[in-house]
């Protein structure tokens, strides 16, 4: 089980929006919903890989910004009609820190 | 405990009623429903199709038994109610079963009309109301010859049809002097006679039925003129009667129909009523269409949401006889004041006739030609102004210049595989499948389940085509139609509440309005920022999560997530110095795509999110701003080269448009908004298909208002003449104003002049000079917040705008352990 890596703070994030963890596999999107929750997802929409984390923010889901699909940010599913998952990442605030469960180390900024 | 909620009648609108209450809440009462019928609920429109031959019972049934049991719904099926005991709360059934209530939910449909002539009784007449009925007629099929229907209604029409499908020598009697007398006027029904009659259908008009004769069977029918004719069947189709019988013994008040109010609520609060058996403002309805509204209305009560209301129905007919297309709506006759607009074809079997007051159309009878009847419908409900059309109308709304996609009119002729949605690749099969599986009844189900028709919109109408192929006709849609999924309240609703209400933001018109959702949907949210910008200019601070991620990052976002930068050219004119610029800025940040637009300009694509700033940074130093190509915005404004330089043009049609440009950009609008001036006639910038074009002439400048040259081409109304410069951006800022004041959020000024009239827009612009100033003062007054570069903003990174512009960065960059 990997460490749970501090990627940035809340405040970070602006409500109902999203932020990208740059990864060398992919972005990850963050996204925090008006009750101050973070939630974080591949950044690719199931249907053709659009950014999710373009999207509009709302309740517990987010709309692609590409041709709509709603994808809730619990489980990563698509909400019918639509069919298609993407990966959800283990994810906890503790102290205004947004932590991800992720076997991986900064490269670029520091994080305070 | 949950309240119980007893259903008395399982037919059509009952149950859409206690559907549309389960989506609300499922959760909220105990729900009980008596059919007297022995099944699930089925689609009784689909009967004459069944009777026809062309579908089986199992094809029409909506829910059957287990959809009941899935959600937890007691079903009495085969149980007639005979009381409802006020005083005690319960209901009673015929068997004995008793059942206590809280609330009750009357929907019991209407009876068929018998006329009580000798012999109505006889086995063999039957009516055509239910499932029993038609096992009747087929059964009869297989065994005689002879079937009389007595009605040429739609119903009787219907039930003739089918009978002689089934094999049967039909003969209709009818009272009146002409067929669907009620939906067509003489011609029409002529000619549906005679259509018929070359199918074999035999017509007895003008003719009363004064005894109906036979041995313990009908055998035959004697007329008032003392005739007889042969009869083995018998199908009396002469109309229908509210069935209130059992809220009459109950003393609830009834006139014609159980009587109830906006709210579907009858004289006893505990009782809601919907369907055929109501009566509502004095009318009551046998069509589908208004009673799923009744419905809609009646679970929004019972869910305790209680804001809508019920306002009555406009409704449409359509015959279900394959192979005749026949529509009628509204007032088909004339009458004092009004007048005929008619086409008469009988060669070619074509009719059409349009009733028309004013510039209004009244009513609609289409014969052979029905393509155009949810066209006129819809001119009709909206109460549209026709007169700039009138000479054209009857040709069809294909006439007004719709081309693009539009043209393909026969669904039912194409292949299953033949894609319907161009935007999403849905094929007619598809659209079948999810229709039937899901039994999908509205043009918005489909949208929600099929993805057809969700986007542009411009195959709607082969959509509702197969729709209505599949389930029946539901053309009427609520008069008004919600903003979106979230509310039930309107466009013109929400923005009359945010001014009278002053409701400035979007959380304080969701509070308000009772929005269904916590914070909204990516339709609505996007319509209210805009509407709180246009109400509060200054005053209101924008919602960037509210924002399409275009408008958010001020850029076009790609299919590869890569965005793409236009740089504003004004009026389509540049320098060495701008060119070498873009070039400069292409080179630097190796930007792959370099392209000319077709709004006279040069496209930036494949910019990546966080080059953007830095982008942004070099043009603004090169003294340019943003082009707004992302916006629901001012986009271009094309010009040609006018009399600066052509040997034909009649002004500086170059100079005008960068004028205009240089007033209106930056501005948000409810839709985006193109323009063009041209310097003669030749018209050189295509100002005839923009939502704001200028022709310049000899003698001043020609204004043009509502084109289009997209999805559906639309050329311009010609809004006036004026004769100096300073005229034609007063009139541009105006038009622009009152645009931006009543089109709905995405609503171009194409369709919103359609809506509400060119007429309308000329009362306001170019009639009344007082209210001419004032919308082009308060357009200048809204652009005095509008008119900062929002690039200039977040490449410049101020603290005001520091949480906007780090979100072009990455929260933090990993490289895997
Ligand atoms: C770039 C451009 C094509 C080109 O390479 O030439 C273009 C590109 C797009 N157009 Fe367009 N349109 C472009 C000129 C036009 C024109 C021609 C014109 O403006 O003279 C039209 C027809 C004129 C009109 O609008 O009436 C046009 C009619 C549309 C439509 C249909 C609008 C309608 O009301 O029917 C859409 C779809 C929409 O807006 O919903 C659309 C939508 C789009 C979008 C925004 C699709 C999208 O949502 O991503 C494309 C964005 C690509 C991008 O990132 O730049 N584009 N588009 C043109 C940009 C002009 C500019 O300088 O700003
Ligand atoms: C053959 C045919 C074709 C039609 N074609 C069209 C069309 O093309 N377009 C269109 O819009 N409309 C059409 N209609 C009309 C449409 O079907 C009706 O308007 C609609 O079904 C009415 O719905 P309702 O729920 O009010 O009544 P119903 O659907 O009749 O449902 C009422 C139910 O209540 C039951 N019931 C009555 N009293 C009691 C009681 N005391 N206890 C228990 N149960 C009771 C009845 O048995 C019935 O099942 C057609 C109708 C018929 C018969
Ligand atoms: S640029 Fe316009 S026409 Fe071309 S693919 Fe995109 S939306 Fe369609
Ligand atoms: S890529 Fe997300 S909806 Fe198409």
């Amino acid at each position: 089980m990997s460490d749970w890596l501090k990627v940035g703070t809340l405040e970070d994030v602006p409500v109902l929006g999203a932020r990208v963890v740059r990864t060398g596999a992919g972005d990850i999107a963050l996204f925090r919903t008006k009750a101050d929750e973070i939630f974080a997802l591949d950044d690719r929409c199931p249907h053709k890989e659009g950014p999710l984390s373009q999207g509009i923010v709302h309740d517990k889901s987010v709309t692609c910004p590409l041709h709509n699909w709603k994808i809730g940010l619990t489980t990563g599913e698509a909400v019918a009609p639509d069919e298609g998952c993407v990966r959800t990442y283990p994810v906890k605030l503790e102290g205004g820190g947004i932590y991800l469960q992720i076997a991986a180390k900064p490269v670029s900024r520091a994080v305070g | 405990m949950r309240e119980k909620l007893v259903v008395i009648g399982n037919g059509m609108a009952g149950m859409r009623c206690v559907e549309e209450l389960l989506k609300l809440n499922p959760d909220l009462y105990d729900i009980t429903v008596f059919g007297a019928e022995p099944y699930g609920n089925y689609n009784r429109i689909l009967l004459s199709p069944v009777l026809a031959g062309e579908k089986t019972v199992d094809d029409i049934m909506v829910n059957d038994l287990a959809w009941y049991a899935e959600n937890n719904i007691t079903l009495h099926a085969n149980k007639t109610v005979v009381e409802i005991d006020r005083r005690n709360h319960r209901i009673v059934a015929s068997d004995g079963t008793v059942e206590p209530y809280d609330w009750v939910l009357l929907a019991t449909g209407s009876d068929p009309f018998v006329i009580p002539v000798p012999g109505h009784d006889l086995p063999g007449v039957i009516t055509f109301r239910d499932i029993h009925d038609v096992d009747a007629m087929i059964d009869a099929a297989g065994q005689y010859r002879n079937a009389v229907v007595i009605g040429g209604g739609l119903l009787g029409l219907e039930a003739a049809n089918g009978l002689m499908k089934q094999g049967m020598d039909v003969t209709v009697v009818h009272l009146m002097d002409s067929l669907m007398e009620r939906q067509l006027d003489a011609t029409a029904g002529g000619m549906l006679q005679r259509s018929l009659e070359e199918r074999g259908m035999k017509f007895r008009l003008s003719t009363e039925t004064e005894a109906i004769l036979g041995d313990g069977r009908v055998e035959k029918l004697r007329f008032k003129d003392g005739e007889e004719i042969p009869a083995d069947l018998v199908v009396m189709a002469v109309g229908i009667r509210p069935n209130t019988a059992l809220a009459q013994k109950a003393g609830i008040h009834c006139e014609r129909g159980v009587v109830v109010s906006d709210t579907m609520q009858t004289f006893d609060p505990r009782v809601y009523a919907v369907g055929e058996c109501v009566q509502h403002r004095g009318l009551t309805y046998g069509l589908v269409a208004p009673l799923f509204e009744q419905g809609k209305v009646c679970a929004n009560h019972l869910a305790r949401r209680s804001y809508a209301s019920y306002q009555g129905s406009v409704t449409s007919t359509k015959l279900k006889v394959t192979g005749i297309d026949l529509f009628s709506a509204g007032e088909f006759l004339s009458a004092e004041g009004s007048e005929e607009i008619v086409l008469s074809d009988p060669h070619n079997s074509v009719y059409k006739k349009l009733v028309v007051k004013g510039d209004k159309i009244l009513g609609a009878v289409l014969y052979g030609d029905t393509g155009d009847g949810a066209w006129y419908f819809d001119l009709m409900r909206n109460s549209s102004d026709i007169s700039e059309f009138r000479d054209t109308v009857l040709f069809g709304q294909a006439h007004l210049g719709d081309s693009g996609t539009g043209g393909e009119d026969r669904v039912s002729a194409l292949p299953d595989n033949a894609e319907i949605c161009g935007c999403n690749g849905v094929c007619k099969g598809d659209i079948s499948a999810a229709i039937v599986e899901k039994n999908l009844f509205t043009l918005e189900d489909v949208r929600a389940h099929t993805k057809a028709s969700s986007s542009c919109g411009s195959c709607t109408g082969l959509v509702e085509q197969l729709l209505a192929s599949i389930v029946g006709d539901y053309s009427t849609s609520p008069k008004q139609k919600p903003l979106c999924g979230c509310t039930e309240h309107t466009h013109d609703e929400v923005r009359q509440t945010i001014v009278s209400q002053s409701l400035k933001s979007i959380p304080a018109v969701i509070e308000f309005l009772d929005w269904q959702s916590p914070d909204g949907c990516h339709v609505c949210r996007p319509a209210l920022n805009y509407y709180l910008i246009c109400a509060w200019p200054g005053e209101y601070s924008d919602d960037q999560q509210s924002r399409f991620i275009n408008e958010r990052a001020h850029a076009n976002i790609q299919k590869d997530g890569t965005y793409s930068v236009v740089p504003r050219m004004w009026g389509g004119v540049t320098t060495p110095a701008e060119l070498r610029a873009i070039a400069d800025v292409a080179d630097k940040y190796d930007i792959p795509t370099v392209k000319v637009t077709g709004g006279q300009r040069i496209d930036l694509l494949g910019v990546r999110k966080e080059q953007l700033p830095a982008v942004w940074g070099d043009l603004n130093k090169a003294g340019m701003v943003s082009g707004h190509a992302y916006g629901k915005a001012l986009r271009t404004v094309k010009t040609c080269v006018g009399s600066e330089w052509c040997r034909f043009g009649t002004q500086d049609s170059t100079a005008m448009g960068v004028d205009l440009e240089k007033m209106s950009w930056g501005t948000w609008t409810p839709h985006k908004f193109k323009m063009a001036v041209s310097g003669c006639p030749r018209n050189c910038a295509e100002a005839t298909i923009k939502d704001f074009g200028v022709v310049a002439v000899e003698s001043g400048w020609e204004l043009h208002v509502g084109g289009n040259g997209g999805v559906k081409v639309r050329a311009t109304d010609l809004l006036c003449k004026v004769k100096t410069a300073e005229e034609v951006k007063e009139y541009c800022g105006a038009f622009l104003q009152l645009y931006r004041e009543e089109a709905h959020y995405l609503e171009r000024t194409a369709p919103w002049i359609e809506r509400v009239g060119l007429a309308h827009v000329k009362d306001r612009v170019v009639e009344d000079a007082e209210n001419r100033k004032q919308l082009h003062a308060r357009f200048l007054e809204s652009q005095k917040y509008a008119q900062d570069d929002p690039w200039a903003e977040r490449a410049t990174e101020t603290s005001a705008t520091e949480t906007v512009t780090r979100e072009f960065q990455p929260i933090i960059e990993l490289e895997s352990v």
